[in-house]
């Protein structure tokens, strides 16, 4: 055994790719819980209020909710092929794969933006006239739509900011093809908020 | 130590495939979601939904081809959110 | 005594002397000795807020606190002995500070990782302390329950974002310690020739990891709730106040287990170093780690019975309650055996050590009194459940802190303390915490309910028992932390290896050099094979 085993503490961990992607998944599984801690209160108010929540899911505009959840997807697959990319050396194609990405979550938030304002120009936020005084069900509905979706919206303001500095990372070459785990870190926690959008969707946009 | 494999590349095919395919899965759930199932399309939702999130995590987060730990660990980490929607309804289904 | 340099005299950078150069550095020893002389402030801190609480309630009728201000007295003491003491005391001091050497290697995985936790953890004591001069300390007690916690007017919303922070900074360092475990340790070494107390920091950081985003999105709510009115929570609007306390207990009874886990970890080193002998069933005490872990994070709703939940929840969580208590039970039986027969050496660690077996087992056994649905009706929120977890937090994690602090004193500092006055101090402390908190399981029983500053008059002889208890006890304490501090004072005396220990923390110089080992340590295939010391030790006369 060489003496290098022992001593592997900063000297390698600076190069142990994948154990910065291990940490990087620990981190995701707390986000996972942290918005299951929502989908607990979901779970719940929907057993409880299973017409409201339908009634409140009518209000809401699929065609958003489709076209945003496009607009991850492909932004998801754009990461998921600049990373591919940097393994292959291909640094150009890396970097359009980042930026598609970021104009996606860019796209994202506008939308996101003219979808609540249009909500709230109707009324419907939290703690109005109208939902309070309306049916309970609809209030926790809209309650947890504004909850979710405005927690869902940090993320991917979180995400895009990861993204960007990866972007600057791979321009100035300090990722590459044999260390990448800034990108490919960025790239998971991107996908997790994917991940989580694309149960968001059916969850609000879709309840029958 | 954890076995550690070479970086796994997946090529532009492969994730052009499973982008495509998310897309269909998409179209599945909107349209399923207009035919009338009662509590069943909740479930429905739910189960697409599964899908396409194994499809994000397996290809694209690269999870097939990632160790046990990261596997059983991620596994773990449902099992605990199972755990907490499900033991809520404990209380909140018998109340 | 030894040549080697330790890691407090690691040359400081340019521009960063002095305690600027302990403010940036990296180094896991040195973050845990920041960890702890913070938790030391605090755990006093909160030690005299208890004080107060228990002088207040020596006498009937309004002694020195009124109502007001001693609700807010219970808040803080709860708040900054949970969030800023037990939850942190053991990972983050001594964890930090003996997870990498006990796995033989030079650091955490994420050393920056590590010292933005403790920035997190300083930063989550300052907001805390803030609260109390902006709107009066809220008056909630730790649990932050709603609706009180979401209508009343003082500054709740400051105190939760202090657990938050904190929350973060203990979730990170489970992150840290995990990826550690997995990562880094020596290559001689496998999971099953780890050190107990490194396996059960590995299940504690599991806790960590996963169940404080539970209180992390729980508390975000409550701000929410009080600006924004979503009504989640709130019956008039169509929520459910049940959930809140559903979310809070699932974080924070798995929390009880981040506590006392790594206490057992703590207790698992010394008792079989000082038996001289091998500790009782390794396996077993690995396996009941785990299994703590997870049958802990199933029985939240037991401190909920009288919430109005329904029975059948009651019925479900009373008897995974039962279940939960025995791998602890697994645990307490291999320590008494490994002491069975054992040539055993008394020295204040294992004191404390066995005052932990004791109160601890007594904490236990009262829990089940408390997860029985119907004696739990009973005694809810009476001082029996006061009584009770002090005895399990602090009879049990807060003397392995006590325990731990004795054991690697010499290795962090490579000072030895004096003896004598380190047991006249236990038993202090010990025999304070009896009279201290029996008392308080009668009252319990006899229906005097927990927070309130006043009683009827037929509690006063027990609660006045009770307040010359805490004075002994306090007393203790504040013996025990100087008989430690005055240490520092003189020269450095200890030996890499004073107690006879052969995990790998005591094949290095005390204190240790910056990275830890300067030449390879050597991994046993077994971590608690005693034949080498005791051979050691019967060649030399007793005591070195």
């Amino acid at each position: 055994m060489s003496s290098k085993s022992f001593n592997s503490g900063s000297h390698t961990s600076g190069q142990d790719e994948s154990g910065k992607k291990f940490g990087m998944w620990l981190f995701l599984y707390t986000e996972i819980i942290l918005f299951g801690g929502l989908f607990v209160l979901y779970a719940v108010y929907f057993a409880k209020y299973t017409g409201d929540f339908i009634e409140g899911g009518k209000e809401l505009n699929r065609l958003f909710g489709v076209v945003n959840t496009i607009i991850l997807l492909i932004s998801s697959f754009a990461v998921a092929a600049a990373v591919t990319a940097i393994q292959k050396k291909e640094k150009i194609k890396s970097m359009a794969g980042i930026i598609t990405a970021l104009l996606c979550g860019l796209i994202f938030l506008i939308n996101k933006y003219f979808e609540w304002s249009h909500k709230i120009h109707n009324g419907i936020y939290p703690n109005s006239e109208k939902l309070v005084d309306g049916p309970d069900g609809l209030n926790q509905f809209f309650g947890l739509y504004y909850v979710i979706t405005g927690l869902h919206g940090v993320h991917i303001i979180i995400g895009m900011t990861l993204l960007l500095i990866s972007l600057i990372f791979v321009m100035t070459n300090r990722v590459a093809h044999n260390r990448f785990a800034m990108l490919e870190n960025s790239g998971l926690y991107w996908h997790l908020v994917d991940l989580i959008w694309i149960f968001i969707f059916p969850l609000f946009y879709l309840v029958i | 130590m954890e076995n550690q494999q070479e970086q796994h590349i997946i090529g532009y095919k492969t994730l052009l495939n499973v982008l495509l395919l998310l897309f269909v899965l998409t179209g599945i759930t909107v349209g399923a979601s207009y035919l009338d199932l009662g509590q069943l399309n909740v479930w429905l939702a739910l189960f697409i939904a599964a899908i396409k999130g194994t499809l994000v995590l397996f290809f694209f987060m690269h999870m097939k081809y990632e160790g046990r730990a990261l596997r059983w660990s991620f596994l773990g980490t449902i099992f605990f959110l199972f755990i907490m929607i499900s033991f809520t309804f404990w209380d909140v289904a018998f109340r | 005594m030894e040549t080697v340099k330790s890691f407090f005299e690691t040359p400081a950078p340019a521009r960063f002397k002095g305690v600027l150069s302990w403010l940036i550095t990296t180094d896991h020893k040195r973050i845990g000795l920041m960890y702890l002389f913070a938790i030391i402030f605090w755990f006093l801190l909160a030690v005299v807020l208890g004080g107060l609480l228990r002088l207040e309630l020596m006498f009937q009728g309004e002694t020195f606190l009124s109502a007001q201000l001693y609700n807010s007295v219970f808040t803080l003491h709860g708040v900054i002995m949970i969030f800023l003491f037990i939850i942190p005391a053991l990972p983050a001091v001594f964890g930090n500070f003996f997870l990498p050497i006990q796995i033989g290697t030079d650091d955490v995985f994420f050393p920056k990782l590590n010292l933005l936790s403790w920035y997190l953890y300083m930063a989550g004591g300052v907001i805390a302390v803030i609260s109390l001069f902006s709107d009066g300390f809220p008056d909630t007690g730790w649990t932050f329950y709603v609706p009180f916690s979401i209508s009343t007017n003082t500054n709740v919303s400051t105190a939760v974002s202090a657990a938050f922070v904190l929350g973060l900074a203990s979730m990170l360092t489970g992150l840290n310690f995990i990826t550690t475990i997995h990562r880094m340790r020596n290559r001689a070494m496998g999971w099953l020739q780890m050190p107990l107390f490194t396996w059960t920091l590995y299940a504690t950081s599991w806790v960590q990891l996963l169940a404080t985003p539970v209180i992390s999105i729980t508390l975000i709510l409550v701000v929410i709730e009080r600006y924004l009115g979503v009504g989640l929570f709130d019956p008039s609007k169509g929520g459910d106040p049940i959930l809140y306390q559903h979310l809070f207990w699932m974080y924070s009874h798995p929390a009880v287990y981040i506590m006392i886990l790594p206490g057992m970890g703590v207790i698992s080193e010394i008792i079989p170093v000082f038996s001289r002998k091998s500790i009782f069933g390794y396996k077993a005490i690995v396996a009941s780690s785990m299994a703590i872990a997870v049958a802990g994070s199933l029985v939240w709703a037991h401190h909920m019975y009288t919430s109005g939940m329904s029975d059948t929840a009651v019925f479900v969580f009373s008897l995974l309650t039962f279940v939960v208590a025995i791998p602890s039970a697994i645990k307490v039986f291999s320590w008494v055996a490994t002491l069975y027969k054992g040539s055993i050496q008394m020295t204040p660690p294992l004191f404390l050590s066995l005052c932990f077996i004791y109160l601890f087992s007594v904490g236990g056994l009262t829990g089940l009194v408390l997860g029985a649905a119907g004696a739990n009706i009973h005694v809810h929120d009476t001082h029996f459940v006061v009584s009770h977890f002090h005895f399990t937090m602090f009879g049990g994690t807060g003397f392995a802190f006590f325990a731990a602090l004795h054991y690697w004193w010499p290795k962090m500092f490579g000072r030895m303390y004096n003896f004598k006055i380190a047991y006249i101090a236990s038993i202090l402390v010990t025999g304070g915490f009896i009279f201290h908190y029996v008392p308080m399981f009668i009252l319990g029983l006899q229906g005097m309910p927990r927070r309130y500053y006043d009683y009827l008059p037929q509690f006063e002889s027990g609660n006045f028992l009770a307040g010359f208890g805490a004075a002994f006890m306090i007393v203790g304490i504040f013996l025990m932390f100087a008989n430690l501090l005055l240490t520092l004072r003189k020269d450095r005396d200890a030996s890499s290896d004073p107690w006879g220990g052969i995990t790998l923390e005591w094949q290095t110089a005390s204190p240790p050099p910056l990275h830890n080992f300067t030449t390879e340590p050597e991994v046993l295939d077994y971590p608690y094979d005693f034949t080498g010391v005791v051979e050691k030790y019967s060649k030399k006369p007793k005591g070195e």
